[in-house]
């Protein structure tokens, strides 16, 4: 079973949970120190993230740049509005592609759970077209990773 | 995949993006998709045109209205690509264990 849970509520809306193997502090620390951050946070194989600058303090900026090896990449940019170490980061992103997406408002909280940590991220879209371009997006990136996939898709749509 | 371009394209429009949001909610004619823009009945049509050839809308013929509606496929499309963000997450979240896993014997050995 996975341990991934992700899903829409409502039109603007999507929630990820996840379970980690280890304390709070840690999986907060990989969420906000970009030498932490640069070593998972990298979607499909074969792709890099070339720039992760970020200022984790409310205000703060942040900066991620992603790339494909061939040419090919996208980044984010965003600010920090809340930081509680080792619980809760409320943020806002964006991706340029290169034009600006519509600002994404996150809550992201870590709770102990058992043993580990428990991840909670809520995601917060302008509207219900903001949260489908987010996700054809997504998709678009998941492509080269998952073309087995994608061709059963078509597939079947076809 | 020319299907799949056209809708990346259709929605990369802040204008078309709201008449998907406005769709949502269910089936509106040109009239009515034009009242919240500031933006005439034919440019509305044309951004209609360019929605119905990606396939993310569907029209109908009512006398002389043809009102719109989202497509179904486009519902359902919706599904699909949650399905890519799941897989691209858990693959991001697999490595985060590996780099917890990396913190934890670093934290041990500190402290021993």
């Amino acid at each position: 079973m996975s341990k991934l849970t992700l899903k829409t509520d409502g039109d603007r809306h999507i929630i990820v949970i996840r379970q980690f193997a280890a304390a709070p502090e840690a999986v907060y620390r990989a969420h906000t120190e970009p030498e932490l951050i640069r070593q998972w946070m990298l979607g499909p194989d074969g792709w890099s993230m070339p720039v992760c600058i970020n200022d984790p303090r409310p205000g703060g900026n942040f900066r991620y740049q992603w790339a494909d090896g061939k040419g090919r990449g996208f980044s984010i940019t965003g600010e920090f509005l809340e930081l509680v170490p080792f619980s809760r980061i409320v943020h806002v992103e964006r991706m340029h592609l290169p034009d600006p997406t519509p600002d994404n408002h996150i809550v992201t909280t870590f709770e102990i759970a058992g043993k580990g940590t428990q991840m909670t991220m809520r995601m917060t879209l302008p509207d219900a077209a903001a949260r489908t371009a987010m996700l054809a997006f997504n998709m678009e990136q998941g492509m080269e990773a998952s073309y087995v996939r994608l061709d059963a898709f078509w597939g079947a749509r076809h | 995949m020319a299907n799949l371009d056209a809708a990346f394209a259709a929605m990369a429009d802040p204008t078309r993006r709201a008449i998907l949001a406005r769709l949502a909610l269910g089936e509106a004619t040109v009239m009515q998709l034009a009242a919240p823009f500031d933006i005439t009945q034919p440019a509305v049509s044309r951004h209609l045109k360019v929605l119905e050839g990606a396939g993310l809308i569907v029209r109908r013929i009512e006398g002389t209205k043809r009102p719109c509606r989202l497509a179904p496929t486009a519902i359902t499309e919706i599904d699909q690509w949650l399905d890519m963000l799941r897989s691209a997450l858990a693959k991001n979240y697999d490595r985060l264990d590996a780099v917890l896993d990396g913190i934890k014997a670093s934290d041990e050995r500190k402290q021993s």
